[in-house]
C-alpha cells in the first residue's frame, strides 16, 4: 500500500507539473492523443477482443459494436470537432455596459480522475478520457479489477501510444480506489454503482472537487402493445438484443423490465420465446454469442435474487445457471412480487421481469413510484402517451420504439438524474464536461461615467435606475437636465 | 410566539412541497410567470422596506440597495419573464447515420424540490436570483435566508409568503440548527452561496442523497494593475468595487493589488486621491459605505490588521470603531506573504498592495494560491490581457472594471476550484435548475440482421471488412440500412 501510495502521489506530481507546463492546452496535443487513441484501439483491436472474450465472455462482434468501434468513432468526433469546440463563445452584452465585451472560454480543470467499470471496461474507460483530452486535461485512470485482463491491456498499452507524462493508467480495486480519492483532483469522473457514487462525491467534497456521476437504475420498458401491434415483431427483437445480446444485461442502460397490459402478456412471452432461440439456439450457453456473468460474486447476487421462491414460482422462460460457466440462461418471469428483492435493485443481468398493468397508463405512476431511472424506453405510437412520458415521469433519457440506441447518438447528453447520477457526456457533452466555462469580461478605459461613483446624490441615483432599466430616453433627459 | 423549526417541521415541508410538484403545480408556464411577476411586485411595492431593512442589517447606502439589489433582481426578473417561453422550448438534437431514422430533442425539466441557502452580504439579490432560477425552471423551493442579516431574513420571509403560492415557495429562518435539518431532507438541488468552508459542509450532506448542488463561495480575487493603465480610472472603479459594494464584503470584492514596486506608489497615490473625492477626509463619518456586519467579523478584520509585520504596512486608513462597527478604508503594502490577511479572502475594507519586481511573477503569485471567484487586470497591453484570460484560472475574468460582469446575464456566473461549482444568472440560472432530458424518438424502418445475434463469422468477416474501410459506413449497416 505504501508503495501504491508513492506511485499515486508521484504520478500526481508529474501530471500536475506536465498542466502546469501548458503543454496540455495546445489543441496539436489534444489531436495527437486522440489519433493516437483512434491507432492504439486499431493496431489492438484482436487483443482487445481476447480480453473482452476473457472478462466478459464477450463476442468480438458484441466487444466491436459496444466497445471498441464506439471509442473509435467518439475519437473521431472529438478530433473533427475540436477546432469547433475550443472557440471562444461570444456573449451579447447589453448596451448599458457599451463599449464592454464579453465571451465565455472552456478552459480544462487541471487534473482528473476517471474510475471505469468493467462492464464495458474498453469504452468507460477511454471514452470519458477522450473527453478530458480534449479539453486539455492530463488525466489518471483507474481501470477495474473486474475485468483484469481489459485493465491489464489498457495498462500496458496506453504508455505506449499516449503521453505518459499527462495520461497514466492505474489498475486496482476499493484499496487504490480509496488511496486515490484521498488526493485532490481537479475533477472526478465515476461510472458505476449508485452506493459507490455517494461514497466518491462525499470524498470529492472535502476537496471542494466538482464529479460526473454515471449510474445506474431500473430502466423500465413501456410497451403500449395496442399502438405497435403490427411492429410487434420489432419491438421484441429490439427488447431482446439490447437485453441479452449486450454483455447479458450487465449495462446500465439495460431494460431491467418490461411494463405492459395483463391481456397481451402471455402473448408476449411467446413471442420472446422463438426470438430468443433465433439468437441464441437451442443451447445459449455453448452459443458464443452470451456474456457470462462477471464474477462469482455477481453470480451468487443473481442467484439470490432468483433463490427467492416467490420469484422461483414466476419464471415462464430459462432459468437455468451455471455457477462455473457463471452463465445465466436468458430468462424471463411474469409478475415476481412487487416487494422482491429483484424488483428494487438494478438486476444487472439477463433476468428480464414482465409486470402486468390493467392499463397501460398506470406504468406512468408504477415509474414514478420508483427512484429516477438512467433511462425509460417505450415503444408506443400514441402521441398522448408519449407526451404524458415526456412531461410526468423523469430519467436521464427517454428512447421512444428502440433499447439503448441513444448511447450512439452523441448529439444527445448521456447522463442520469436523482439516484441514476449527475452530469452527463458524449459528442460535445465530453468536453464540457471536462471543461471550466470562464467567463471573461473587458470594460474600457477610455469612457468613465461620474455616475459610478460615490459621493452619492439623487443625481446619481435616478441615473443609475434608468440606466439599469434600460430606459435610455429618459437617460439622456436626465443627463441634458430636462428630467427630475 | 416564535415556533421551533424542528426535525418533524422539515421533513413535512419537503412532504408538502414534493406534493405540490409531483401534483403539477409548479410545470406550467402561467404559474412560473405569475410567480415572477408577483417578485417584481414586491421589487415595485416594497424597495423602502428592502433598502430599510438592509441598512438595520449592514449600513448598507440607499444607492446600494437600490441599485446592486433591487435594480438587478427587476432586471434579472424581466429577463426570465420575457424569455420564458424560449428558455422553456426543447432543443432539437442532431441525430447521425448511426442512429437514422431517428429525431432527437433535449427536453429541460425541472428537477422537483429545491433548496436555495442564501448569504449575509446581499441577503435579497442572493436569495431571491437563485429562486428565481428555480421557479422559472418549474422547481418547488425552500429559501433559507441567512440569519446574520435578520431584518433582511424576516421580511424575506414575510414577503415571499405574503405575494407568493405558498404550497410551493416557502422560506424557512433559523441558523445552524435548522440548516442542519434542512440538509438531513433528501432535495433534488441545493444551491449554496457562502464559504467554503460551509460548501464542503453542504457538498457532503447532499452526497447522502446524491443531490446535485450549485455552490457560489469565494476567495482571494486580485487585481493586477499594469504600468500603462489609465490610473485615474483604474482607482475609482476599484474603489467603487471594493468599497463601493458592501465595504468589501462581497465574494467579487478586489482582494489585493499586485503591481511592480516601481508603479506601486502611484498606484496608492491615486487611490488615496480618490478615496478621499468618494468618502471624504473622514471616511468613518462617510454614509457612503456600509458597516461590517457584526462584531465578529470587526474582530477577525481586526486581528488581521493587529498581525505583527502587518500593522506597520498600514499606508493609509487603520482606523477603527468597534462600537459602531466600522473599518476606514484601509490600505497596506507589503504584508507578508504568509500572513492572515494575505491567507484567508479578506471580506471586509483592507485593501493589501503586493509589489513585485516585474510583473510578469503576478502569474506566479495567483497560480500559488486557490482559484479565485473573479480575477481582474488592468492594462492597455493586448498581449498581457490575453496570456492573463488564457492562463489565469478562476471563475470570471475582467479586464479594465471591477465586478460589472455579475450585471451581465449573458455571463455564466459562478466559481472554480475553491470558488466554487456551476453557475447561475440569466439562462444559466434556468439551466442550473433543469435536468435537460435526452429523448429519441426512432422508427421501425430498418432492422438489419448485423444488429441480433447470432454473431457468426460471416457477420464478423462483414464487420472487419467494413471497418477497414469506413467507420460510419459500418454503423449504417448496423443501424439497418444494408
Amino acid at each position: 500500500m505504501e508503495a501504491m501510495k508513492e506511485t499515486v502521489d508521484q504520478s500526481l506530481r508529474e501530471m500536475r507539473d506536465t498542466f502546469a507546463s501548458g503543454r496540455t492546452r495546445s489543441v496539436k496535443w489534444r489531436k495527437t492523443q486522440l489519433e493516437a487513441i483512434i491507432e492504439m484501439v486499431k493496431d489492438n483491436e484482436d487483443k482487445m477482443c481476447d480480453v473482452l472474450f476473457q472478462d466478459l465472455g464477450k463476442h468480438s462482434i458484441e466487444a466491436f459494436r459496444d466497445e471498441l468501434g464506439f471509442v473509435m468513432r467518439s475519437a473521431t468526433t472529438a478530433l473533427n470537432s475540436l477546432d469547433k469546440w475550443v472557440v471562444p463563445r461570444k456573449s451579447n452584452l447589453p448596451l448599458l455596459f457599451y463599449p464592454a465585451t464579453g465571451k465565455v472560454i472552456s478552459e480544462p480543470y487541471g487534473t482528473v480522475l476517471v474510475l471505469s467499470s468493467w462492464n464495458f471496461p474498453i469504452s468507460l474507460s477511454l471514452d470519458p478520457m477522450i473527453g478530458a483530452i480534449s479539453a486539455g486535461n492530463t488525466v489518471l485512470l483507474k481501470a477495474s479489477e473486474l475485468s483484469p485482463n481489459a485493465s491489464a491491456l489498457l495498462a500496458k498499452t496506453i504508455p505506449s501510444y499516449l503521453d505518459n507524462k499527462a495520461i497514466k493508467v492505474i489498475e486496482g480495486g476499493p484499496d487504490v480506489a480509496t488511496i486515490l480519492l484521498q488526493h485532490q483532483w481537479d475533477k472526478i469522473f465515476f461510472t458505476g454503482s449508485p452506493r459507490i457514487g455517494k461514497i466518491i462525491m462525499a470524498a470529492a467534497a472535502e476537496n471542494l472537487t466538482p464529479v460526473t456521476l454515471e449510474l445506474g437504475g431500473k430502466c423500465p420498458t413501456i410497451i403500449d402493445h395496442h399502438s405497435v401491434s403490427k411492429d410487434m415483431k420489432s419491438v421484441v427483437k429490439r427488447i431482446s438484443g439490447g437485453k441479452w445480446g449486450s454483455c447479458s444485461g450487465q449495462a446500465c442502460i439495460s431494460v431491467d423490465y418490461v411494463l405492459v397490459e395483463q391481456s397481451f402478456a402471455s402473448s408476449l412471452i411467446e413471442m420472446f420465446k422463438p426470438v430468443i432461440k433465433s439468437f441464441f439456439g437451442e443451447n445459449p450457453k455453448e452459443s458464443g454469442c452470451v456474456a457470462r456473468i462477471v464474477t462469482k460474486k455477481h453470480f451468487q447476487r443473481l442467484s439470490r435474487l432468483l433463490n427467492d421462491p416467490r420469484v422461483q414460482a414466476s419464471i415462464v422462460y430459462g432459468g437455468s445457471m451455471d455457477e462455473e460457466k457463471l452463465y445465466v440462461e436468458p430468462t424471463i418471469l411474469l409478475n415476481p412480487p412487487l416487494d422482491s428483492e429483484i424488483m428494487n435493485e438494478e438486476i444487472f443481468g439477463p433476468v428480464l421481469p414482465i409486470i402486468t398493468l390493467r392499463d397501460i397508463q398506470e406504468s406512468i405512476g408504477f415509474i414514478k413510484s420508483k427512484p429516477k431511472p438512467l433511462a425509460i424506453y417505450a415503444f408506443t405510437k400514441d402521441e398522448k402517451l408519449k407526451t404524458r412520458i415526456l412531461s410526468e415521469t423523469s430519467s436521464g433519457s427517454v428512447t421512444f420504439n428502440d433499447v439503448m440506441i441513444q448511447y450512439m447518438c452523441d448529439a444527445l447528453p448521456f447522463g442520469g438524474v436523482g439516484e441514476s447520477g449527475m452530469g452527463r457526456y458524449h459528442g460535445k457533452y465530453s468536453f464540457e464536461c471536462f471543461s471550466h466555462e470562464k467567463a471573461i469580461m473587458e470594460g474600457s478605459l477610455a469612457m468613465d461615467l461620474e455616475a459610478r461613483y460615490p459621493p452619492w446624490n439623487n443625481f446619481k441615483l435616478t441615473f443609475i435606475r434608468l440606466a439599469f432599466r434600460e430606459a435610455y430616453f429618459k437617460l439622456v433627459l436626465l443627463m441634458l437636465g430636462l428630467k427630475r | 410566539m416564535v415556533k421551533v423549526f424542528q426535525a418533524a417541521d422539515a421533513t413535512d415541508l419537503v412532504t408538502e412541497l414534493r406534493r405540490s410538484f409531483d401534483d403539477g403545480v409548479t410545470r406550467g408556464y402561467e404559474w412560473r410567470v405569475t410567480q415572477l411577476k408577483k417578485l417584481l411586485l414586491i421589487c415595485d411595492n416594497h424597495e423602502p422596506e428592502i433598502v430599510s431593512a438592509l441598512h438595520d442589517d449592514l449600513g448598507k447606502p440607499e444607492l446600494e440597495s437600490s441599485v446592486y439589489e433591487v435594480a438587478l433582481l427587476r432586471n434579472s426578473i424581466n429577463l426570465a419573464v420575457k424569455q420564458l417561453k424560449d428558455w422553456m422550448a426543447p432543443d432539437k438534437a442532431k441525430t447521425s447515420l448511426t442512429t437514422f431514422p431517428a429525431s432527437a430533442e433535449i427536453v429541460y425539466e425541472p428537477l422537483g424540490v429545491v433548496l436555495v441557502i442564501s448569504a449575509w452580504n446581499y441577503p435579497f439579490l442572493l436569495s431571491i436570483d437563485p429562486v428565481i432560477g428555480a421557479i422559472s425552471a418549474g422547481n418547488a423551493v425552500v429559501l433559507k435566508p441567512s440569519e446574520l442579516a435578520p431584518a433582511s431574513s424576516s421580511l424575506l420571509a414575510k414577503l415571499l409568503e405574503q405575494y407568493l403560492d405558498s404550497s410551493a415557495v416557502r422560506v424557512v429562518e433559523g441558523a445552524v440548527t435548522e440548516t442542519t435539518l434542512l440538509l438531513e431532507q433528501k432535495w433534488d438541488k441545493i444551491f449554496y452561496t457562502g464559504s467554503s468552508r460551509i460548501g464542503r459542509i453542504i457538498m457532503m450532506a447532499a452526497a447522502k442523497h446524491l443531490t446535485p448542488v450549485v455552490l457560489e463561495l469565494g476567495g482571494k480575487s486580485p487585481v493586477v494593475i499594469d504600468s500603462d493603465t489609465n490610473l485615474k480610472i483604474t482607482a475609482k472603479r476599484i474603489i467603487a468595487g471594493k468599497w463601493g459594494c458592501n465595504n468589501g464584503q462581497a465574494c467579487i470584492s478586489p482582494d489585493y493589488i499586485l503591481t511592480t514596486k516601481e508603479f506601486s506608489p502611484k498606484v496608492i497615490d491615486a487611490l488615496k486621491q480618490e478615496l478621499e473625492a468618494f468618502y471624504g477626509k473622514n471616511p468613518m463619518e462617510s454614509k457612503d459605505m456600509s458597516r461590517i456586519v457584526n462584531s465578529n467579523h470587526f474582530d477577525r478584520l481586526s486581528k488581521m490588521l493587529e498581525e505583527k509585520e502587518v500593522s506597520d504596512k498600514i499606508v493609509y486608513g487603520g482606523q477603527k470603531n468597534r462600537y459602531k462597527l466600522k473599518i476606514a478604508p484601509t490600505i497596506l503594502v507589503d504584508v507578508p506573504l504568509d500572513s492572515q490577511i494575505m491567507s484567508e479572502e479578506i471580506f471586509g475594507p483592507l485593501l493589501p498592495i503586493i509589489t513585485l519586481n516585474n510583473l510578469e511573477e503576478c502569474f506566479d503569485v495567483i497560480r500559488s494560491r486557490p482559484k479565485p471567484l473573479a480575477a481582474y487586470l488592468f492594462t492597455q497591453n493586448q498581449k498581457l490581457k490575453e496570456r492573463f484570460a488564457l492562463t489565469v484560472s478562476a471563475g470570471g475574468i475582467v479586464v479594465n472594471d471591477i465586478a460589472v460582469h455579475l450585471a451581465v446575464p449573458t455571463l455564466p456566473f459562478g466559481g472554480v476550484g475553491e470558488s466554487g461549482m456551476g453557475s447561475y444568472h440569466g439562462k444559466f440560472s434556468f439551466d442550473a435548475f433543469s435536468h435537460k432530458k435526452a429523448v429519441l424518438y426512432k422508427s421501425f424502418i430498418g432492422d438489419a440482421a448485423i444488429r441480433y445475434p447470432p454473431y457468426s463469422t460471416g457477420k464478423l468477416r462483414l464487420l472487419k471488412a467494413l471497418v477497414n474501410s469506413n467507420i460510419l459506413e459500418i454503423f449504417r449497416v448496423i443501424s439497418g440500412l444494408s
